[in-house]
């Protein structure tokens, strides 16, 4: 299905759900998995857990470390997609979160072929950037998952920063080719965007944040100028006021760490928790 | 393609770093060539660091092993203890040039954090270093020197505290707050442009060699070796010598207790190809693609992976990599002390454990250069230790 199942997803505003697959078990990721499709999330991102997540704070590590503890590999990953697919009749769009080593090691044709089988449809792989893309772009796109693209609050800041710091910086080293990436560079990986465009709220690794300072309408009306693709905001989003605020800017909102911290403190029992938050959050939307 | 090496090398890292990179690469190539820049870092490496490095005709050495004569090319004599200093130098010159008031770096056995602290106490650039809090534990000494010269040490306490989470959690780290803050990579690893970089500030050490040996020997060498973590000093002694087809490189990889145990850090011996900290290269790895905890008695060579252009030079075979054990390391850092009257650091002690197996094969009229990256005043309390001795050093 892949693009074409996650475009089900933005009829309406969405909201997305990250959980680590395997934390604390993968019996407990699937009916949490289940459990979000019931209450109205409109894509789920499970986490394939890689043993050194660089753009994770301490919550997502931490469950990463717990799935990885209790035995989940990518083929367990691709089980679970497959029990939710055939037995549970989930039909929402599903997509993986992990880095790249773990597919290259997979074999990124195996990896991808057994992805689409199973009945996945997109993924994000924060430590392939857009320049990057071409190690899994043609492969992805022939078992039709969505290879989904990153947006940065410094995609766009490269020029504006000296000023908004009020810093020195020469900048006679830089040629014209470097001095245009602001918003040139968004409106490359908007034209390539497949799926939707994952747009990182702020600065630093995922987490909990009580404030998100970026212009988001200034870099969605970068994307809009050149596509119709969904865009999403995550990184920091925990609270229903954010949502309420990030969904007025954006066609969706991601949640993650906040959710892997109700799973953190519930383990396999965090199944009211989840509910109850996770209303919460789509009722702001 | 740009900053690749083969298959190997890239930018594998989040978009947020992307722009940043793209400045650091575009800034590089202009002060590269820049004489202000290169003047400064040439002065700076010649009056502060203590450069040119002796290269030292080992004639006990020689002697006693039989065969090609020995020169170390002493890396040790540097300010810092190191080579870390010709990193660091030009990393923090550059860093000032973009504007950056902070630097921040990962560091292993506290090296390459003391020479970067030394470097932002020169220059005036407000210093944090990321170190596993294993090895601020291996290496206390090291953490009040870095604290002594004004740093900031951070103990990390994600995966197997060691170089790579501490290179994690610097990575992370610079995804927050990258704006005023540069982070000062301490080998020829991780994303474009810092395999190129790095080389290109530890290419003195080969310049320096290749001239010295000519001066001293009429002739270039048979072989050149260096220890190999990330390979920072290994690519700097090697690359200058890389048009001398006659001249053998090797690398000497921490092997740790064995490369048919899991106890090992060799990842040319037990790796597979990966990406991993920003690159794609050969990395310790699990049937998963998880990255695999190493060991290895050298918290400098504790790492999991090498850089993208070793791991070209390794399958071009230009270079070769060889492993070298905890206990042929330890025995070669005694052996040192006792012959030559030189304690180095343990990490380079894997290359003259290598080369006391290779001299002899050699013939009398050859010569050998090892590069002996650094000292081993940090290391002497974790060998009596590993020899069952008590040292006290308070």
């Amino acid at each position: 299905m892949g693009p074409q199942r996650i475009r089900q997803a933005f009829t309406d505003k969405a909201f997305i759900a990250f959980i680590t697959g395997g934390d604390p078990t993968l019996d407990d990721t699937r009916r949490y998995i289940n459990l979000l499709a019931r209450l109205g999330v409109g894509l789920v991102e499970i986490g394939l857990p890689f043993s050194d997540p660089i753009a994770e704070g301490p919550i997502i590590q931490a469950a990463s470390q717990r799935a990885l503890a209790s035995g989940t590999t990518p083929e367990a990953i691709f089980d679970l997609v497959n029990t939710l697919r055939q037995d549970d009749a989930l039909t929402i769009p599903l997509a993986i979160m992990t880095y790249l080593n773990p597919l290259h090691h997979y074999g990124y044709d195996a990896w991808f072929a057994r992805a689409n089988a199973v009945g996945l449809d997109a993924v994000i792989i924060p430590d392939l950037p857009f320049e990057e893309h071409d190690e899994v772009r043609a492969v992805a796109s022939h078992h039709n998952v969505a290879l989904i693209s990153m947006v940065a609050p410094t995609t766009m800041q490269a020029e504006r920063r000296s000023s908004s710091l009020d810093m020195p910086r020469p900048k006679q080293w830089l040629t014209s080719e470097a001095r245009s990436t602001s918003s040139d560079r968004i409106r490359r990986i908007a034209q390539k965007a497949e799926g939707f465009i994952y747009l990182v709220s702020s600065l630093g690794v995922t987490g909990v944040r009580s404030e998100i300072t970026t212009d988001l309408a200034a870099i969605v009306a970068e994307i809009r100028a050149v596509t119709d693709t969904p865009v999403a905001v995550g990184f920091g989003i925990s609270t229903p006021a954010q949502v309420a605020v990030v969904s007025k800017q954006a066609d969706g909102v991601i949640v993650g760490s906040a959710i892997v911290r109700l799973i953190a403190e519930g383990g396999g029992r965090a199944d009211p928790a989840i509910e109850e938050y996770v209303r919460s959050m789509i009722d702001a939307l | 393609m740009r900053g690749r090496f083969g298959v190997h090398g890239g930018q594998y890292v989040p978009e947020t770093l992307m722009s940043e990179l793209g400045q650091l690469a575009e800034a590089y190539e202009h002060y590269r060539g820049d004489p202000g820049f290169t003047t400064e870092l040439d002065s700076l490496l010649a009056e502060y660091a203590g450069r040119p490095s002796r290269l030292w005709f080992a004639a006990n050495l020689t002697a006693d092993l039989g065969g090609a004569k020995v020169y170390l090319k002493r890396e040790d004599l540097n300010h810092t203890g190191s080579h870390k200093i010709n990193n660091v130098l030009g990393q923090c010159l550059l860093a000032k040039r973009l504007g950056k008031t902070r630097v921040i770096a990962e560091t292993g056995a506290g090296q390459h954090g003391v020479a970067t602290a030394t470097a932002a106490a020169l220059l005036g650039l407000e210093c944090e270093i990321f170190m596993g809090l294993e090895d601020t534990e291996r290496q206390a000494l090291n953490v009040y020197r870095m604290e002594l010269l004004g740093a900031t040490v951070h103990p990390v306490t994600s995966g197997t505290q060691t170089l790579k989470d501490a290179v994690n959690e610097t990575m992370r780290e610079w995804t927050r707050r990258v704006a005023d803050t540069h982070y000062v990579l301490g080998s020829v690893m991780g994303p474009h442009p810092f395999p190129t970089m790095v080389r290109d500030f530890q290419s003195v050490i080969g310049r320096e060699a290749r001239a010295q040996i000519l001066e001293a020997e009429g002739e270039l060498p048979a072989a050149v070796l260096a220890c190999v973590g990330g390979g920072s000093n290994a690519i700097g002694i090697f690359h200058p010598f890389l048009a001398d087809e006659g001249v053998a490189l090797i690398g000497c990889e921490a092997a740790g207790r064995g490369i048919d145990t899991y106890e090992t850090a060799a990842t040319i011996a037990t790796g597979s190809l990966g990406v991993f900290h920003g690159m794609k290269s050969y990395f310790c790895q699990d049937d998963h693609g998880q990255i695999a905890p190493v060991y290895s008695i050298s918290a400098g060579l504790d790492y999991p992976g090498i850089g993208p252009e070793h791991a070209y030079l390794h399958d071009t075979g230009r270079a070769t990599y060889v492993p070298v054990t905890d206990a042929e390391a330890v025995d070669a850092f005694e052996y040192l002390a006792r012959t030559e009257g030189v304690i180095a650091a343990i990490e380079s002690a894997h290359a003259i454990a290598h080369a006391r197996k290779l001299v002899p094969t050699l013939d009398a009229a050859d010569s050998v250069i090892i590069c002996l990256s650094g000292r081993g005043d940090k290391d002497v309390a974790a060998i009596a230790r590993y020899r069952g001795h008590t040292v006290k050093e308070d």
